[in-house]
């Protein structure tokens, strides 16, 4: 089993929901409540270095509970491994908190997420739209969002 | 911050510092590359702080993708970064193969190299090229131009297009090469780029107005740049050896010697320096690789992924019906979730692909690598003049295809 | 020499010389403002290089201010983020301006049919000249260049003139 997976599991035997390593990647589903421990773990531990946090994403899974979940993909440059963290969030209380306290390049790809898919990151600077307009309503990548649905600035309806 | 102007009128100092200015720059602006914009508050000329905008392309490549079969969204990673698009298809391709579990042979591994070391290439000439022209030396930006015309030629012979390209396939490539292509892409990796790549040293390298401004222009230390998440060239001249092809070699790369050029300081002198050498080592990459050419077929052979040949749907009727089927309904991936990243020009192109079975995806992540970039460029440039702005922003090389997707 | 009509049936000959002088100027000294968003901006570079050289045909100078432009040249998508910033550009530039829109995504909306992008910018401005194409050659920036040097030889009114369609 991989050396990550197992460093967690010790570590954080609550939290961590489960783990496999389908198609060659480490992934761990853990619970939201201790995510910045976790992180900072993954961070500072000496075996596992993770110092790089290439890639926060948001997936809607509509049609299950919890619908959303938080993906973090991260890399160390000195043990040369990767591993995902994932997180369930529940539809009516997407909230989690904000990773920027340990990775401060992190920040933007959390303002995506909420961008998108409404998941709001507790403590998070400035937890604003990024990639829309601000008048912009409704979170654009969540299923239920139509794809053709415009809500132009200027311009026709259609 | 600005000392107070000491004028002598009667033995009265004036101070001259005022309120600091508020200004916005872009999205339609020269420097800018277009779409994108910057909330600057200044004093004077000096940066005192700079929010980032972006998302004025945002063309929903991700929304796209969850409505679209595995195969139609090649066309729409060919517009993420679209000055080497070749190396997005061959990114894309690789995370959907890894997710299926299937290896592309050898011979379509060794084209994979080739197109995406010739698309690093171009897209370092773009970069710099157009970098220049912010700073005022256009004649770069034509020097580059030419190479890049005769590269197109090879890419329009390749797959009928120069800019989009659509040329990987789910298990393998759209077709092989034509006749005597390595040959023709063998004489421009030994006459015109080289050519190009030096003239264009001789104009800037020992320039005394390129060196002072871009020396000491936008640094950044080795820590900084890996807490805010840099990658590629950038952090490679931070001075920090992190290169996928190296540490996680993916395709052939293992098998070709090659260098990582690394720089010192961090700032677009380095930045310069690093994209130079990095094509010079491109150029060795496709030496070796045309060398070791192998023969063989190009397309993974799995009636899953590869529709049969013709002769055989004239006379089989089973290659007819996997023809019919595999128009139908696609290629089919399992169930699961993946994340395949490359070198690409700028840095780590990740892609995060989660699939629920059935003919197409339900989620694609992009991770672009100029994403963490532009995050990082106020940290670059605080403290500094406008014009360094500008500077900075050309070197660090944004592409809003990439960026806002 | 391109012979138009005096207004009003009067102002016959010498008028229609002046004009065609002025139309002859403006033709082969047009400044392009090149409005390039996406992919459809580096075959612009293209156009503008070394190979498929748009200053034999004059409109070599590119201007990036919308005060000194004459054609607005609109490469790439056009998104509702990006949408009122092509207008303001589109209504400070002066009279006489003509629009070419270059590109799927410029022309209708390309493939991209979604929540952020506009369905072509002639919903907000009015286009003399559409390249198809995606993205379309640098000939066909040229082709357009002629075009609009045609439009002014002829005296055939502007987009802008016709604008907005009743």
């Amino acid at each position: 089993m991989s050396i990550v997976l197992d460093k967690l599991r010790a570590q954080f035997p609550s939290d961590v929901v489960s783990t496999h390593s389908d198609f060659g990647d480490d992934t761990a589903l853990v619970r939201r409540e201790r995510i910045v421990e976790i992180l900072a773990f993954l961070r500072d531990d000496p075996d596992l270095r993770f110092d790089f946090a290439m890639d926060l994403t948001g997936v809607d899974y509509l049609g299950e509970d919890p619908r959303f979940e938080v993906v973090y993909h991260l890399y160390s440059l000195e043990k040369k491994h990767r591993v995902r963290i994932k997180v369930r969030l529940h539809e009516e209380d997407p909230v989690i908190d904000t990773a920027v306290s340990v990775w401060p390049g992190i920040n933007w790809y959390e303002r995506e997420a909420w961008d998108m898919y409404g998941i709001v990151f507790r403590g998070h600077p400035n937890l604003k739209r990024i990639l829309m307009y601000e008048a912009f309503e409704g979170h654009a990548l969540r299923k239920d969002y139509p794809k053709a649905r415009r809500q132009p600035t200027i311009g026709p309806e259609e | 911050m600005a000392e107070p102007f000491v004028i002598e009128t009667r033995g009265e100092v004036l101070d001259l510092q005022a309120e600091p200015m508020r200004i916005n720059i872009g999205p339609s602006h020269p420097a800018t590359h277009a779409t994108l914009r910057f909330h600057a508050t200044l004093d004077g000329e000096t940066i005192l702080d700079l929010v980032p905008e972006f998302g004025y392309l945002h063309r929903c490549f991700e929304k796209e993708s969850e409505n679209a079969t595995w195969t139609q969204v090649i066309p729409y990673t060919d517009r993420l970064n679209y000055v080497s698009p070749l190396m997005n298809n061959v990114g894309y391709a690789m995370a959907v193969e890894k997710l299926c579990g299937i290896e592309v042979p050898e011979r379509c591994q060794y084209i994979r190299v080739i197109i995406s070391e010739i698309s690093r290439i171009i897209d370092h000439m773009v970069c710099i090229g157009t970098n220049m022209v912010d700073l005022g030396a256009l004649t770069n930006f034509w020097y580059f131009w030419k190479p890049r015309e005769e590269v197109y030629k090879l890419i329009e012979e390749l797959c009928g297009q120069r800019l989009t390209t659509s040329y990987t396939r789910i298990g393998g490539a759209m077709a092989d090469l034509p006749e005597g292509w390595t040959d023709r892409m063998l004489s421009v990796c030994r006459g015109v780029i080289p050519e190009c790549i030096a003239d264009v040293n001789a104009l800037l390298t020992k320039n005394r107005i390129f060196i002072e401004r871009t020396m000491g222009v936008g640094p950044i230390s080795p820590k900084d740049a890996i807490a805010l998440g840099f990658t590629g060239p950038c952090l490679r001249a931070a001075g920090v050896p992190f290169d996928l092809r190296k540490d996680q070699p993916y395709l052939v790369y293992d098998r070709f010697d090659f260098d990582i050029p690394i720089g010192e300081k961090g700032d677009t002198c380095d930045r310069y320096m690093v994209r130079m050498e990095e094509m010079r080592q491109s150029l060795r990459i496709i030496e070796q690789a045309i060398a070791g050419l192998p023969g063989g077929p190009v397309n993974v052979d799995d009636p899953r992924f590869t529709l049969p040949g013709k002769d055989q749907v004239y006379e089989n009727i089973e290659a007819l019906m996997n023809h019919f089927k595999f128009i139908m309904e696609g290629v089919q991936v399992p169930a699961g979730e993946v994340y395949s990243a490359t070198e690409a020009a700028n840095g780590e192109l990740g892609f995060y692909i989660v699939s629920r079975g059935g003919g197409g995806p339900w989620k694609i992540k992009v991770r672009p690598p100029c994403f963490p970039l532009f995050q990082g460029i106020p940290h670059l440039v605080k403290g500094q003049m406008i014009a360094d702005l500008v500077a900075v922003l050309g070197s660090v090389n944004i592409i809003a295809g990439e960026l806002d997707r | 020499m391109a012979v138009t009509q005096g207004k009003g049936g009067g102002g016959g000959y010498a008028l229609s010389t002046l004009d065609s002088l002025i139309a002859w100027g403006r033709k082969y000294s047009l400044y392009p403002f090149t409005f390039a968003t996406a992919c459809c901006g580096i075959e612009v570079m293209g156009a503008f290089g070394t190979h498929y050289d748009l200053s034999r045909f004059g409109a070599e100078v590119v201007r990036f201010s919308p005060r000194q432009a004459d054609v607005l040249l609109v490469a790439g998508t056009i998104n509702y983020k990006m949408a009122p910033v092509l207008k303001r550009i589109y209504d400070q530039m002066l009279e006489p301006k003509w629009v070419i829109s270059m590109g799927a995504c410029a022309c209708s909306g390309g493939f991209y049919n979604n929540y952020s992008v506009l369905q072509g910018i002639d919903k907000v401005l009015p286009v003399d000249v559409y390249i198809p194409g995606c993205p379309p050659n640098p000939e066909g920036i040229i082709d357009a260049v002629v075009r609009i040097q045609k439009i002014l030889e002829t005296g055939a009114p502007r987009a802008s003139e016709r604008w907005p369609i009743k």
